[in-house]
């Protein structure tokens, strides 16, 4: 923290829930539980997310055995009836996106990098940080709570559509669909108030000598990703407080019996939704930058590029969302405009692509576990944005819409954020985040296990959905054109991709904690990256993470600079002195 | 967050860490752009359904109670004074801080009659039929409405908090800033909301 922090320091804890209390013995509750430092609080959202992507895999794994082989008894579930179908499809899409994309890459990353990349000791709202991960824990518990009340969880899909969503007698959860919209409500709260403190940390908390020019690009992106979030979620809230309403108290905000309109929800949850999804792609673009630099050894093709382009995508995005909405009886006109939008979308998007390409060429390029997976990002990534074309076209959404090219696109867009992103993070920062190094051989085994099969998934999907398979039906024996065994045989291969990419997880888990244990000590800075997280006295870093915080004194990509005898140059080191001098 | 933060320690490098403006000032505005966002998704919402009830009834829909419109204009002056008391307080403030009590203390007492004002109309209407569930009208009316007086009752906490403070002498600007802003905000979007709902 800035100045605030050392206000702290000599005026007792103010709003630092614990001053030093490092030095003192603290209980295993307080300190893993009830911290305030934003490593710790880190961690918490790491873990929660990570436990929740087990429970929405396992979900998927649940439904698309229900698909492939209609009726069987999955084992370790059993039967699906459509009803559970519903639910698990609803709930697996709301969990990756809200319980995971979220948790992880913003809030996880976020703290746990914000701090250590602008070079001070913690978040300048350290009890707010712990306030926001207390309501997104309970936001979670609510959420898997529902699955236990009578009635089952809601399953009205992600997006919530009333009047399935706000009428009782259609989606038949009584109690699921109100604690389903509270849930996302709570967590819409918790990354608020971490959005604040994000927003207000990168901009009062630098190092000294650190330009806005200076601050890594995962920091930016995180922070614009914040703000897109903040300026989106809004409406949303406001929707979601009048579907609870219409659940629970009986008004008719989309009720169009007492003059309200159904349409309505869709325009406020889109408004959000479309911001949503570079709410998520930005902070994984910024990891993807972070690894492709340190790994090619160049600097970043185009830093400010991709700020900008960052911000532009952030700006178009408020203006595309009715291409959601194409077929649900919007004005043709409108279609036309934002059609128009969603292809200009695209431009700054593949731009972006083109720097990541453009700095990856003539690299002296490394390819460690980190770099395979944010390759394998940009790969997947390109295929999901070239599909989202053909659906931004309102003429062949038309078709597509609903249909499982629209699942297989997303698909190909938000697993390479939620997943191959993470983990590029997540094995980029173990290092540092736990002091050791990951084992690279499982590492690698675990990648190529996790990859192939991933498009080995959906692939399938975008032919399927190009035969015109539509999307949340339980079981396709009552469409004769769709339930045929070629179509079968694909669902098959999806399937069963899908069970050998859970089960390859397994080896993540393994070497997670192996590592933790058994893993080569990682040193201040194994990759020899730049940036200011690899400069900390200690590793992990202790708390208030320098005992003397870094100066900043020039760019985060500094790589292979002529006449220097490293390939890097870390930002804190200051520049060379004709006489040698402590300066 | 104290507002001294000017003050470095023995752990500051020889060149200074720049603040853009005070913590709280940063986190407080951010939070009111949200809001604004928020409200703005209530106000087009409701802007969208009287728009086409109008197309096909005419305002107000037929059937319900008309709105107090010259009630509320006096009420929503006491809320505007307060606004004002409170910017005079700023200025008192500035210049000797416990001459800002008054004012301060004027700023409390009108917004607590707006929203006890408003509370009082609203068990009229609620007597003449207008429920939130009587119509999406009664709904839109209640939710916008009471979503606001949310707010200002937080905003009073949060002023009597800071008035408690000057009183000890205890506030500091920094603090007095992040209230103030966010009754501004709560003062500000008022009329806004005045003139969409009611008028
Ligand atoms: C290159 C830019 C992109 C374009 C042009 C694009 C376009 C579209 C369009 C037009 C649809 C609606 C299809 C339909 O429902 O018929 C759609 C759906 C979707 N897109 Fe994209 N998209 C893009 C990027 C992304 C990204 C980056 C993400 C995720 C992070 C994403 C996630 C989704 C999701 C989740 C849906 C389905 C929503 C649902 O109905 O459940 N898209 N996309
Ligand atoms: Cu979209």
């Amino acid at each position: 923290m800035a100045e605030p922090a050392q206000e702290s320091e000599s005026h007792g804890a103010e709003d630092h829930g614990h001053g030093h209390d490092d030095h003192h013995q603290e209980s295993w509750f307080i300190h893993y539980c009830w911290s305030t430092d934003h490593k710790m609080i880190a961690m918490q959202y790491m873990f929660t997310g990570m436990a929740m992507a087990i429970i929405g895999g396992f979900m998927a794994y649940v439904f698309r055995m229900q698909l492939a082989f209609p009726g069987i008894e999955v084992p370790g579930f059993g039967q699906v009836s459509p009803t559970e179908y519903n639910s698990l499809v609803t709930n697996h899409g709301a969990i990756m996106i809200f319980w995971v994309a979220m948790p992880v890459l913003i809030a996880a990353f976020g703290n746990y990098l914000i701090p250590l990349m602008l070079g001070c000791d913690d978040m300048v709202f350290p009890r707010l940080n712990r306030l926001s991960y207390q309501i997104f824990l309970i936001s979670a518990i609510v959420l898997l709570g529902s699955f236990f009340v009578e009635g089952g969880a809601f399953g009205g899909a992600w997006t919530a559509y009333p009047p399935l969503s706000s009428k009782a007698e259609y989606n038949m959860t009584p109690l699921g669909a109100p604690l389903w919209v509270i849930a996302v409500g709570l967590e819409f709260v918790a990354f608020l108030l971490g959005g604040i403190n994000f927003v207000t940390t990168a901009m009062n908390s630098r190092a000294p000598g650190m330009k806005m020019f200076d601050i890594p690009i995962v920091i930016w992106m995180i922070v614009i990703a914040s703000i897109l979030f903040m300026a989106s979620v809004g409406p949303l809230i406001a929707g979601a407080i009048m579907l609870v309403f219409d659940q629970t108290a009986g008004t008719g905000f989309f009720d169009p019996d007492k003059g309200g309109d159904p349409v309505l929800w869709q325009h406020l949850f889109w408004f959000f939704g479309h911001p949503e999804v570079y709410v998520v792609l930005l902070p994984a673009v910024g990891i993807v930058a972070e690894i492709i630099t340190v790994f090619s050894r160049k600097k970043l093709f185009g830093y400010k590029t991709v700020i900008f382009t960052a911000l532009a995508t952030g700006l178009l995005s408020f203006f595309v969302w009715a291409h959601h909405q194409f077929i649900s009886g919007i004005d043709p006109r409108m279609a036309n405009v934002f059609t128009v939008t969603t292809v200009l979308i695209s431009v700054p998007i593949a731009e972006m692509m083109f720097v990541y390409i453009a700095t990856l060429y003539g690299g002296s390029i490394r390819l460690t576990t980190p770099m395979l997976w944010a390759l394998s990002f940009i790969f997947a990534f390109i295929i999901g944005g070239v599909t989202g074309i053909f659906l931004g076209a309102s003429g062949s959404d038309i078709y597509f819409h609903d249909t499982y090219f629209v699942l297989a696109h997303f698909h190909y867009t938000f697993y390479p954020i939620a997943i191959l992103s993470v983990f590029a993070g997540v094995t980029y920062w173990y290092p540092k985040m736990f002091g050791t190094m990951l084992n690279e051989t499982l590492g690698k085994i675990h990648f190529w296990l996790t990859f192939i099969p991933y498009n080995c998934i959906f692939i399938p999907l975008f032919m399927l959905g190009l035969g015109g398979q539509h999307r949340r039906i339980w079981s396709y024996e009552n469409f004769p054109e769709l339930a045929r065994p070629e179509y079968y045989a694909l669902r098959e291969f999806a399937t069963i991709s899908l069970v050998i990419m859970l089960l390859a997880q397994f080896i993540f888990i393994f070497n997670f904690f192996w590592s933790l244990k058994s893993g080569k000590k990682a040193g201040a800075n194994p990759w020899k990256a730049c940036t200011l997280e690899w400069t900390t006295d200690q590793t992990p870093p202790g708390h208030g993470n320098w005992k003397e915080l870094p100066t900043c004194y020039r760019g985060p990509y500094e790589f292979s600079v002529p006449g220097r005898e490293k390939d890097y140059w870390p930002q804190n080191e200051p520049e060379p002195e004709p006489e040698p001098s402590a300066s | 967050m104290s507002g001294k933060v000017l003050q470095l320690s023995q752990k500051m490098p020889a060149a200074r860490r720049r603040q853009i403006a005070p913590n709280g000032v940063i986190g407080i505005t951010v939070f009111c752009l949200t809001e604004t966002m928020f409200f703005a998704g209530l106000i087009s919402a409701h802007t969208l359904f009287r728009m086409q009830t109008t197309a096909t009834d005419g305002w107000p829909p037929p059937g319900q109670p008309r709105l107090p419109i010259e009630e509320t204009a006096l009420n929503s002056a006491a809320l505007l004074a307060s606004g004002v008391f409170l910017f005079v307080a700023h200025q008192r403030y500035r210049a000797a801080a416990s001459t800002a009590m008054r004012p301060m203390l004027a700023s409390l007492f009108l917004g607590a009659f707006f929203v006890i004002f408003q509370g009082v109309e609203w068990v009229a209407l609620l007597g003449e039929g207008l429920t939130m569930t009587s119509s999406a009208h009664g709904g839109f009316f209640y939710l916008i409405v009471g979503m606001h007086a949310i707010h200002a009752a937080a905003g009073l906490l949060v002023l009597g908090w800071a008035y408690l403070r000057l009183r000890r002498a205890e506030l500091v600007l920094s603090q007095l800033l992040t209230v103030e802003i966010f009754w501004y905000f709560v003062v500000l979007l008022w009329p806004i909301l005045y003139w969409r709902v009611y008028l």
